[in-house]
């Protein structure tokens, strides 16, 4: 500012420009009121738990040892806690994972226009409006003991005995994989859609067979989509706890993490134990979801072409 | 580098619910034609080219090449290059990798690809960003791809959709002389769709004009430009004047026509006297069409009525009354507006006449034409040029 005769320090510009420069910019006060929820909300609750599992009982702290740490060591030492880690990936990985899997080629072919599209479309996005109670409920009618399944095979000729198809692993899986296809179907469907349709006309006019399409050119352009609905479809499945508790065998082969969270709370009456195994929940989702994103930032993830 | 003879449709055909998108297509492309299918959006030009490709399968007719059928085939093993209007580059592959691709599906050996890919990325003049993603080029650039990966696999036939049609200005004309330019050297046989009837003649050895799935006339850009046989074709072709009329009588080729939207009401319009194009008699409804350049604009009004002066082929069509509304420079020259009755005339003129004054508009007789109304009695025989 060469200007003669304007005092120096006295700027012309509005307030807000003048804070601006100073990389304040008062539209931020707006996330004020959102910040008090997250906070009341969400990081107290938290933290306050997080400080919970640091505070064991003073019987945690006899068997154990470990002193503030008892719970953790209590969580890697006593196996019938710490299997649960490896019960409830048993469940999810694999649940997940056929989810997306068997996603991929249903809504590839919901893509294309025919008749009843829209009526099969709606059977499989149905179970979505299930609750978890209701698809156990539904399980053990249809494939209990009891079942109209069994019964039929029974009358048939084809058991001597009833197949055990709930109360068990199976059980779960079936009720993990009827409640979460739905939700990576309509993801995977709606990445499927941002594709632009001509880049397989291309593909096809390159001289490109429908294996070397998918190959070459969707699955590519579908990958980064299927990270995301894998980590989704996964996080829903490792809480699995009704499913569990109801179509499973709790205290068995599906003794999932937030059920050794719950029966610490409920039938130990120990809180600082089952915030500890809640914590530890989240921190074997975390370790998932970030290796399989970390996998994601490897693949192409520009503009897919299409409606987006 | 079109190994073939000849490419036939027969009566090709496409129904999309009952409805007949394209019908009763017929033409013979003989190799190194370049063949443009004109028409507004709608008009089936888009549906044809994609039952050549192969995205579309026919519901009518046979596409043969050298007498072999070819419409069974699925895309993929026709062997016809295509541009798609939106480039339909792979997103995810580099453009060296995005003209290799079809080389790759075709099993070419990797030496051979390398080389290939660089000569028609060189052919496009986009050595130096082989290596980029589509996403980093601009409109023209993604175009330049798009063409250079459909010639890479030396098609036996190259199909453009509206390839310049996202591109502004400017780079269109500079594409259009690219485009053309390839056809020749690389001595491609090209079909290419577009509603621009000035990228259509400036490219083409032979025009389709289309209009509701049907073909309105087939012929060289010249003899469509001179002789359209229809006002739709006309108006294609840059008569941009188009006025609905009477046949008052006909004879010998020329038509005298009265224009009852054109001039003051209550004494029945001004009469004009055009070449009659197709059969026309008394009474019959008709459309007159008139280039813009071929009206000659005088300041003075005229009263001559033309109809009594039995003008030949040299004399003049009649004249019309007119008040100057609008004037644009154009450079050269100006686009003038003429106001008469309920319509808007348009003419050139090379000095600009006063906004608001009282003008009369002039044209040869043979520069202006009579069509019958109705369409549907047009029918033009395909004539075959050979390339």
């Amino acid at each position: 500012m060469s200007a003669v005769g304007q005092r120096p320090g006295r700027a012309t510009a509005s307030l807000r420009h003048r804070l601006a420069e100073r990389g304040i910019d008062p539209t931020l006060l707006l996330l004020v009121p959102g910040l008090v929820v997250a906070v009341a909300l969400f990081v107290y609750p938290f933290s306050y738990g997080i400080g919970l599992t640091v505070q064991p009982t003073a019987a945690m702290q006899e068997q154990w040892g470990g002193g503030a740490l008892a719970n953790y060591v209590a969580f890697f030492r006593d196996p019938f806690v710490f299997d649960s880690v490896w019960l409830t990936m048993r469940l999810a990985l694999p649940a997940a994972l056929f989810n997306v899997l068997a996603s991929v080629p249903v809504a590839m072919v919901l893509r294309h226009r025919f008749r009843g599209k829209r009526l099969l479309t709606s059977l499989l996005v149905l179970p979505i409006t299930l609750g978890t109670v209701l698809t156990a409920q539904g399980l053990l009618i249809f494939a209990g003991r009891q079942g109209w399944i069994n019964r039929t095979l029974l009358e048939l000729g084809l058991v001597d005995e009833p197949l055990k198809l709930v109360n068990n692993y199976l059980g779960v899986m079936l009720s993990l994989i009827i409640t979460g296809f739905p939700f990576a179907f309509l993801l995977i469907s709606s990445y499927l859609s941002g594709i632009d349709p001509s880049l397989e006309q291309a593909a096809k006019t390159l001289g490109a067979g429908w294996w070397q399409r998918f190959r070459r050119i969707v699955l590519p352009l579908l990958a980064p989509g299927l990270a995301t609905t894998f980590v989704l479809t996964f996080v829903l499945a490792f809480s699995v706890f009704p499913s569990a508790r109801l179509v499973g065998d709790a205290m068995g082969e599906t003794r999932v993490m937030s059920l050794m969270a719950f029966r610490a709370f409920g039938e130990q009456n120990d809180y600082t134990m089952a915030s500890t195994i809640a914590l530890m929940m989240g921190a074997v989702e975390l370790i998932v979801v970030v290796a399989v994103l970390g996998l994601r930032s490897l693949l192409y993830r520009g503009t897919t072409g299409g409606k987006g | 580098m079109s190994d073939f003879e000849s490419l036939e449709l027969r009566g090709v055909g496409r129904r999309f619910g009952g409805v007949d998108a394209l019908a009763g297509l017929d033409l013979t492309i003989r190799a190194g034609e370049f063949v443009a299918l004109l028409g507004p959006s709608g008009c089936g030009k888009s549906t044809a080219l994609n039952c050549l490709a192969g995205l579309l399968p026919l519901t009518h007719g046979e596409i043969r090449l050298d007498g072999r059928r070819i419409d069974t085939l699925p895309p993929e093993r026709r062997g016809f290059g295509m541009v798609f209007q939106s480039y339909a580059l792979f997103p995810h592959l580099s453009v060296a990798k995005n003209v290799a691709f079809g080389l790759q599906m075709r099993g070419v050996p990797r030496a051979e690809i390398d080389a290939r890919v660089r000569a028609a990325i060189d052919l496009v003049k986009l050595g130096e960003h082989a290596k980029k993603l589509p996403g980093q080029l601009s409109g023209g650039q993604q175009q330049r791809v798009a063409i250079a990966r459909a010639v890479v696999l030396e098609p036996s036939l190259v199909l453009m959709d509206e390839p310049l049609s996202n591109l502004d200005a400017k780079l269109r004309l500079d594409m259009r002389t690219e485009i053309r330019r390839l056809h020749q050297s690389l001595g491609l046989t090209t079909i290419y769709v577009t509603h621009d009837q000035e990228e259509a003649l400036s490219l083409a050895d032979r025009l389709v004009v289309m209009r509701e799935g049907r073909v309105q006339q087939v012929g060289t850009p010249d003899e469509l430009y001179e002789s359209p046989a229809s006002w739709y074709v006309a108006d294609f072709m840059g008569y941009r004047n188009i006025l609905p009329a009477t046949v008052v009588s006909a004879s010998g080729g020329e038509a005298v026509v009265e224009l009852p939207r054109v001039g003051s009401a209550g004494d029945g319009g001004v009469r004009l006297i055009g070449r009659a194009v197709g059969g026309l008699g008394a009474g019959d409804r008709a459309r007159v069409a008139v280039r813009p350049e071929d009206f000659t604009v005088t300041g003075a009004p005229r009263v001559a009525p033309a109809s009594t002066s039995g003008g030949g082929t040299t004399g003049d069509a009649g004249s019309v009354p007119g008040s100057v509304s609008v004037v644009e420079y154009h450079g050269r020259e100006f686009a003038v507006g003429v106001q008469a009755g309920d319509t808007m005339l348009h003419a050139r003129a090379t000095t600009a006449p006063d906004v608001g004054g009282a003008v009369t508009l002039t044209a040869p007789v043979d520069r202006v034409l009579v069509f019958p109304e109705s369409l549907d009695a047009v029918v033009v025989a395909p004539r075959e040029v050979a390339a």
